[in-house]
C-alpha cells in the first residue's frame, strides 16, 4: 500500500516549488453533489481540512454556513509529534496529533471537505483521523476526498483547494509557510522542500476499507488521475 | 501594510509586553506581545506584524498582521493579511482574508442586528492590496486580482 513511500524530499523540480502561485481549474462531481446539499436555508457545520483558502471560506459564509477551518497537512509537521513505534522505527504520535487538532464536540459537523489529506498524511495518522472524522460527523453527515490513481505517479503535486464554483474548483500547488518545519523522522514527515509528497496510493478496496465504518461511499473517477469519494456516515 | 501614523493610533511598539485586562475607547495599534483580553468596542485594533497576542479581542475591527491566539469578536469587520497567523474563532459581519494567511478555527459571520427583518442593501468594497479575497455572506468577491465584500445577505 505505501507505494511511494519515501524518505527523501522531494526534489527543487516539484512544481510547488517553482510555480507557486499558479492555479488550475478543475470539475469537481463530488462537490458538484455537495453543492445541493449547501443550497439548503439550513445553517450548516462545514470542516475545510485543506490549507486555509479564502475562496471556501467566501463561498461557505456567502451561503450562511459556518466554515471551520484546519490545515492537518501542516499540523503534521509539529516536530514534537515525533515518536518511536515498538520495533524503534520512526513515528508520529497520534495521540498526541488528536490532542492538538480536530477537537471538536462529536456529531459537530455536516460536512467535512477532506481533500487530498490521506493521500499526503503520513500512514500513521491516516486511520485514527479518519475515525476521528467519523466521530465528529452527525449522522447523515457528508465527507469529500480525493484520493489519487497509481497513473498519478509519486511525484503528484499537493495542491490546495479552492471552491470557485458549485462543481469548480482552482488548484494551487502548496508552498508550504514560513512556520513549517522539515520532517525530521526520515520516511515518515511529509513537508519537504517545496510542498508535500504523495505517500502512498489507496486503491478501491483501500478506500472502502479506510471507510469502513462509514454508512455509504460513492466513487466519482476523474480525468485527472484522482478519485473523488463522497462517504455518508 | 504601513505601519499607522502614532497621531492616529495608540500605539504599543514592539518592545513592549503587556499582561492583563487592555481596554480603551481609541484604536489600536500592537507591535509588541499582549496576553489577556483587549476590549476596544467602538474601535479599531490593528496587530501588526511583529505583534504576539494571546487574548480574546472585543473590538468593532480587527486587522492581524502578526500571530494572534484568541477569539474575535468584531461588530464591523476582520482582516487577516497574508502574513497572519491565527488560532481561534471569528465572529464578525465582514471578513476579508489575503491568501497565504493561516487560520485555524471557526469563521461565523453574523447578521447585523439592526438590520434583521428587513433585505440589506449590498455595499462593496475594494480591498487592498488587489490580492485580498473577502468573505461575507451574500457578498459577491473577486478573484485573485482583487476583491470585494458585501454586507451581509441575510438569509433567514
Amino acid at each position: 500500500m505505501k507505494i511511494f513511500r519515501g524518505g527523501t524530499s522531494a526534489g527543487p523540480e516539484t512544481p510547488a516549488s517553482s510555480k507557486p502561485a499558479q492555479r488550475l481549474s478543475r470539475k469537481s462531481s463530488g462537490l458538484g453533489e455537495l453543492a445541493r446539499q449547501l443550497a439548503s436555508e439550513e445553517v450548516l457545520c462545514v470542516l475545510d481540512l485543506g490549507a486555509t483558502s479564502p475562496a471556501n471560506i467566501r463561498y461557505l459564509t456567502e451561503r450562511g454556513h459556518k466554515i471551520y477551518s484546519e490545515d492537518l497537512l501542516v499540523a503534521s509537521t509539529d516536530p514534537s509529534l515525533a515518536t518511536k513505534d515498538e520495533q524503534g522505527h520512526p513515528t508520529l504520535d497520534a495521540k498526541r496529533f488528536l490532542g492538538d487538532n480536530l477537537v471538536y464536540p462529536n456529531a459537530h459537523f455536516d460536512i467535512v471537505l477532506c481533500w487530498n489529506l490521506a493521500d499526503y498524511l503520513d500512514e500513521s495518522l491516516v486511520k485514527p483521523v479518519v475515525d476521528k472524522l467519523w466521530s465528529m460527523l452527525k449522522p447523515g453527515g457528508v465527507l469529500l476526498a480525493f484520493f489519487h490513481t497509481r497513473d498519478a505517479g509519486p511525484d503528484a503535486p499537493c495542491y490546495r483547494y479552492h471552491v470557485v464554483g458549485n462543481d469548480l474548483l482552482e488548484m494551487q500547488p502548496i508552498v508550504p509557510p514560513r512556520e513549517v518545519k522539515h520532517g525530521h523522522t526520515g520516511t515518515t514527515h511529509s513537508a519537504v522542500g517545496g510542498g508535500f509528497r504523495l505517500q502512498r496510493v489507496f486503491n478501491n478496496r483501500h478506500i472502502e476499507n479506510l471507510f469502513r465504518d462509514f454508512a455509504s461511499i460513492k466513487f466519482f473517477l476523474a480525468r485527472d488521475n484522482v478519485r473523488e469519494v463522497l462517504v455518508v456516515r | 501594510m504601513e505601519t499607522p501614523k502614532s497621531g492616529e493610533f495608540a500605539h504599543i511598539g514592539k518592545s513592549v509586553v503587556i499582561k492583563g485586562e487592555l481596554s480603551g475607547s481609541e484604536d489600536l495599534y500592537i507591535d509588541g506581545r499582549v496576553s489577556g483580553t483587549i476590549e476596544l468596542r467602538g474601535n479599531r485594533l490593528t496587530v501588526g506584524p511583529n505583534g504576539q497576542i494571546q487574548a480574546n479581542i472585543n473590538a468593532k475591527g480587527v486587522v492581524v498582521q502578526g500571530k494572534l491566539e484568541g477569539n474575535i469578536q468584531a461588530s464591523d469587520r476582520v482582516e487577516l493579511r497574508a502574513s497572519a497567523v491565527m488560532v481561534g474563532d471569528v465572529v464578525t459581519q465582514r471578513i476579508a482574508i489575503e491568501d497565504g494567511a493561516y487560520l485555524k478555527g471557526k469563521v461565523d459571520i453574523q447578521k447585523e442586528a439592526s438590520k434583521s427583518g428587513s433585505k440589506p442593501e449590498a455595499k462593496t468594497e475594494t480591498a487592498s492590496p488587489a490580492s485580498l479575497a473577502a468573505a461575507a455572506p451574500g457578498g459577491t468577491s473577486s478573484g485573485s486580482s482583487g476583491s470585494s465584500q458585501t454586507s451581509p445577505e441575510q438569509k433567514k
